[in-house]
């Protein structure tokens, strides 16, 4: 077996055996990105030498015995809207092309100082605003399995590096399916966290309210390890919660035995691909098999997640990205002759075309005389959302759908029609206006292109995701890494 | 006929040590750009934690104006675009302001005026601009970006511009009173709009509101709205219509002049910030707000005039003083007669600070040792005269002035014997002017007053002096 092709539990233990050291673990992941990366173009940043140094300070605490958390030594990749310092960060955005912060943020903060090796910073949607990374201003990140499809997004960059063997944890942002929906193209675990669970200092805001950084993995352990040392409070965010009521000590092979799974009816109903909804029942067969009690449950407003979603995140992110303007930092237009002319030029022409459709949107939504027609009825019917979870959850523990209504669709194919690339979400947008957890796992093929099963709880219910996740993983034992379409060498 | 209607819009500066979303300093007149972070430049990713002090300080001038003070409320952004401005919007307060529907009272030419308070709300500043005309450049400065602001917004209740003026002095007087804001208007830290309409006198409705923006001194809100009324009355009175607009005041030429006309008035695009969570004011951090309140001046001096028996002057001067009045109170509770206390506080006590350069918290003597020394002169064991030489040096030193006036043997002379010597001696030794006396120049008897009282350096009793003096002379008379 190759370096690139171990999971984070295995190179804990290889290091911890001597049986390699975490320079030759960075090495590894760091010539399987030159490799491949030419293909896939997952990174819009490599950053050798300080994933190098980070590994060395890994070999060194190790030489002088000292005891490795999980992740020390781990390749990780982050996606490129959260803010490292002294190195770009871009939002895959002309807008913030040459921009380098002078801060880090929280969660790059706590996965360095578990000791993970951090390699570059991934592709994404513009300001994570897409579902196919063809949003990004610099290139489409290929999926791969297969190189003319996408990988989905907006966090695709990070969802490739991980599902490619080019890193082996990678850090997404998922606002309305952004983690789960790239997960789900690509084979892998997403996690997108209870809201408040993760702290978003340093994230790059898209809509404040419905954003969350979540760990990509291969595998359900892997996620866990990520997502432990990801959570908890920061006092830079005041939205971030306290004392999260997470029990991370509870074993993942707990079993699911007697696990109430709730089957929502308005997840396998028109717009679904029939063969995804075969695999989702397939897998929803398993947990049966595995001693889960299923039912059918309904969650009458899901219809209206989508609008609601294009509203508020709309709305927060015309705000949110309003500080761009030229001015201080970032991309600022030639030929200006006044301050109006300076922010106006600058911002036409810093950013593409779906981020200015949504800055008009949520300008809108939030004009004027149009407020509480739009804006304000949002804030209710997404209210009217979290009570559907509430109820629900009230008779089931887990629910399970399909994380997107199709496979991975091709390069080109909706990017002139915005309406149809918004459905590749359908099933993800009512999770973030609810606030609750979710994961998107591996559940089968279609065509050799990997189906996404969600698992929803309640907030702070990860543990138990994660545990009906690896109950599912542990008996499908479906494979890890793609075999390549396209020629992509296995090296 | 016509009345006008006021309501003004002041903005403070907090005096937290703080910013009211980082932990960067708000020091006035920093290098520039030398007191910002991620935070306050908005960089990209950067999270606002509100500042617990500067909610306190807006409780605190919410209570002071007889505000309601919401129970739970919120903040919101404020959407607009000015290079100064980091994020493109204000963090404020649009819907929840922390306080509303209070009132202040002043005083306008001995009648009481009492203003509506609309509301009052927290929000953060903006950094600052610096035009170089020459070198058609701009420079931004971002230390003042994140100092907390509050607004302070009246009912339209003032009607003249000295009214305006006046409730700006309560407003300034009040607000530092509470050690909420410095209220300077020249470095900005007080900031003043004004919303001014006309309407036919006895009219129930207000008519069309002009907004005046760019006051910066209290004379030019008088001026600019006195500039207002004249030029609204007299388009009025011509037949003309005042339209909806704001303005700005132009201090060089002293008018006010169009800034922006309705249809350029800004959509703010208000909406509750996501970045922030809901605030909770409960009773007990009320309580504790409260608590920190002093007494306001207002009723400070009337107290003062009522039960201390002061004059309302030297109530004034007293009041317009925290620390002094602080100190006055205390020499007072410690049984000094208020009215002595004042005379001497405000007269030699004061001299002596001035001349020293000191506030009157830096002064070693206490409140203990100034009523010792008001028992000293009250008793008539010091002369005044030797109270106000030795008060410079009980100033610095600290030490006791009963215990200083011991040392020293400073005590006054009131033994009678003792005084007809010094009397005996300055008769037999001053024949010219006794002469002078027995010709009936009544002068001469204070000029052997003063022969007496440097004989015995200064420490006979002058009441005592003067009585035997006469005593000795007229008795030789008869």
């Amino acid at each position: 077996m190759k370096i690139y092709e171990l999971n984070a539990s295995e190179i804990h233990k290889g290091l911890r055996h001597k049986d390699f050291s975490a320079r030759e673990v960075a090495q590894a992941h760091l010539y399987r990105i030159e490799q491949t990366d030419k293909d896939l173009k997952a990174f819009v940043t490599v950053t050798t030498e300080q994933a190098l140094r980070a590994a060395d300070a890994v070999d060194a605490k190790m030489s002088r015995g000292e005891e490795l958390h999980p992740l020390s030594g781990i390749p990780v990749a982050v996606k490129d809207n959260m803010c490292t310092t002294g190195v770009k960060t871009t939002c895959s955005s002309k807008m913030l092309e040459s921009f380098v912060p002078p801060y880090t943020a929280t969660v790059v903060n706590k996965l360095e100082q578990a000791g993970a090796v951090v390699l570059g910073k991934t592709n994404l949607d513009e300001f994570a605003m897409g579902s196919s990374t063809e949003n990004s201003a610099f290139f489409t990140t290929r999926n791969p399995y297969d190189l003319e499809r996408v990988p989905g997004g907006s966090s695709g960059g990070s969802a490739v590096a991980v599902a490619a063997g080019q890193a082996v944890i990678a850090l997404g942002s998922d606002t309305g399916g952004s983690i789960r929906q790239p997960a789900a193209f690509c084979g892998i675990v997403g996690v997108k966290p209870t809201y408040s669970l993760v702290s978003r200092y340093g994230l790059v805001a898209f809509a404040s309210s419905l954003d969350q950084v979540g760990p990509f993995a291969r595998t359900v352990s892997d996620a866990a390890w990520a997502l432990e040392a990801l959570a908890g409070h920061d006092p830079l965010d005041s939205t971030s919660v306290p004392n999260a009521p997470v029990d991370w000590s509870q074993p993942l092979d707990k079993g699911i035995r007697g696990l109430k799974v709730g089957v929502p009816r308005e997840y396998f109903a028109d717009g679904m691909e029939p063969a995804v909804v075969k695999s989702v029942r397939e897998a929803i067969k398993v947990f049966e098999c595995l001693g889960a009690e299923i039912s059918e449950i309904s969650l009458p407003h899901t219809s209206y997640a989508l609008p609601t979603y294009y509203i508020i995140a709309p709305a927060e992110a015309s705000s949110n990205l309003a500080r761009f303007d030229g001015v201080r930092y970032g991309f600022r237009a030639e030929g200006a002759t006044n301050q109006e002319e300076l922010i106006s030029l600058s911002r036409s022409q810093g950013f593409g075309p779906e981020v200015k459709r949504r800055i008009m949107l949520g300008t809108y939504a939030l004009s004027n005389g149009y407020y509480d027609a739009y804006y304000g009825k949002a804030q209710k019917v997404r209210s009217l959302i979290k009570q559907d979870f509430d109820n629900a959850f009230s008779q089931v523990d887990i629910i399970l759908s399909p994380t997107s209504p199709t496979t991975a669709f091709k390069v080109g194919a909706r990017v002139n029609d915005p309406l149809s690339m918004y459905m590749a979400d359908l099933c993800t947008f009512a999770v973030n206006l609810a606030g609750i957890p979710a994961l998107s796992l591996n559940c089968g093929f279609v065509e050799g292109l990997p189906v996404g099963l969600q698992l929803m709880g309640k907030a702070f219910s990860e543990m138990m995701l994660l545990q009906a996740a690896f109950a599912y993983e542990q008996t499908v034992k479906l494979p890890q890494l793609p075999v390549f379409k396209g020629g992509l060498p296995n090296v | 006929m016509y009345e006008t209607a006021i309501g003004m819009e002041v903005h403070l500066e907090l005096c937290t040590r703080s910013k009211v979303f980082c932990g960067c300093s708000t020091n006035y007149g920093g290098a520039p750009n030398s007191q910002a972070c991620p935070v306050c430049l908005g960089l990209p990713g950067s999270l606002p934690v509100l500042n617990k002090r500067a909610v306190e300080f807006a409780i605190k001038a919410s209570l002071a104006l007889n505000c309601e003070v919401a129970p739970e409320t919120k903040f919101d952004r404020k959407n607009y675009f000015y290079p100064d401005l980091v994020k493109g919007y204000q963090i404020s307060q649009y819907d929840k302001p922390i306080g509303r529907n209070g009132y202040i009272e002043f005083e306008v030419e001995g009648v009481t005026r009492r203003v509506g308070i609309r509301r009052v709300h927290l929000e953060e500043d903006t950094g600052k601009s610096f035009h170089d005309v020459a070198a058609e450049r701009t420079y931004l400065d971002f230390n003042r970006s994140g100092v907390p602001l509050i607004e302070i917004v009246t009912e339209p209740d003032i009607r003249s511009s000295a009214e305006a003026k006046s409730y700006l002095e309560a407003l300034r007087e009040i607000m530092e009173y509470i050690e909420v804001s410095d209220c300077r208007i020249e470095e900005g830290s007080m900031r003043c709009e004004a919303n001014i309409s006309i309407r036919p006198t006895g009219s129930s409705d207000y008519g069309i509101l002009n907004e005046i923006k760019n006051i910066g001194s209290l004379r030019g809100v008088q001026r600019a709205l006195e500039y207002e009324i004249k030029r609204q009355t007299e388009l009025v009175s011509s037949g003309g219509i005042v339209l909806r607009q704001t303005r700005r005041w132009n201090e060089s030429e002293l008018k006010t002049e169009v800034m922006r006309t309705k249809e350029e008035a800004h959509d703010y695009r208000y909406f509750p910030e996501p970045d922030l969570v809901q605030l909770v004011i409960d009773n007990s951090w009320l309580n504790k707000c409260r608590s920190e309140i002093p007494e306001l001046p207002r009723a400070r001096r009337e107290r003062y005039v009522r039960e201390l028996g002061i004059t309302p002057y030297d109530a004034e001067e007293l009041v317009a003083d925290r620390a002094l009045a602080q100190y006055f109170e205390g020499v007072a509770r410690l049984g000094t007669e208020p009215k002595l206390a004042a005379n001497w506080l405000l007269s030699d006590l004061r001299r002596e600070l001035n001349q020293a350069s000191l506030a009157i918290e830096q002064v070693k003597l206490r409140e203990a040792g100034f009523s010792e020394l008001m028992v000293l002169v009250s008793s008539g064991a010091i002369g005044s005269k030797t109270a106000k030489d030795i008060l410079g040096e009980l100033v610095h030193s600290g030490v006791s002035p009963a215990a200083y006036v011991k040392e020293k043997g400073l005590a006054q002379l009131s033994d009678t014997s003792e005084i007809e010597k010094f009397v005996e001696q300055a008769i037999a030794d001053s024949p010219k002017i006794v002469a002078d006396y027995r010709v009936g120049k009544e002068r001469a008897l204070t000029a052997l007053v003063g022969v007496v009282m440097k004989l015995s350096r200064g420490k006979a009793k002058p009441e005592l002096v003067n009585d035997l003096l006469t005593q000795k002379l007229n008795k030789g008379r008869l």
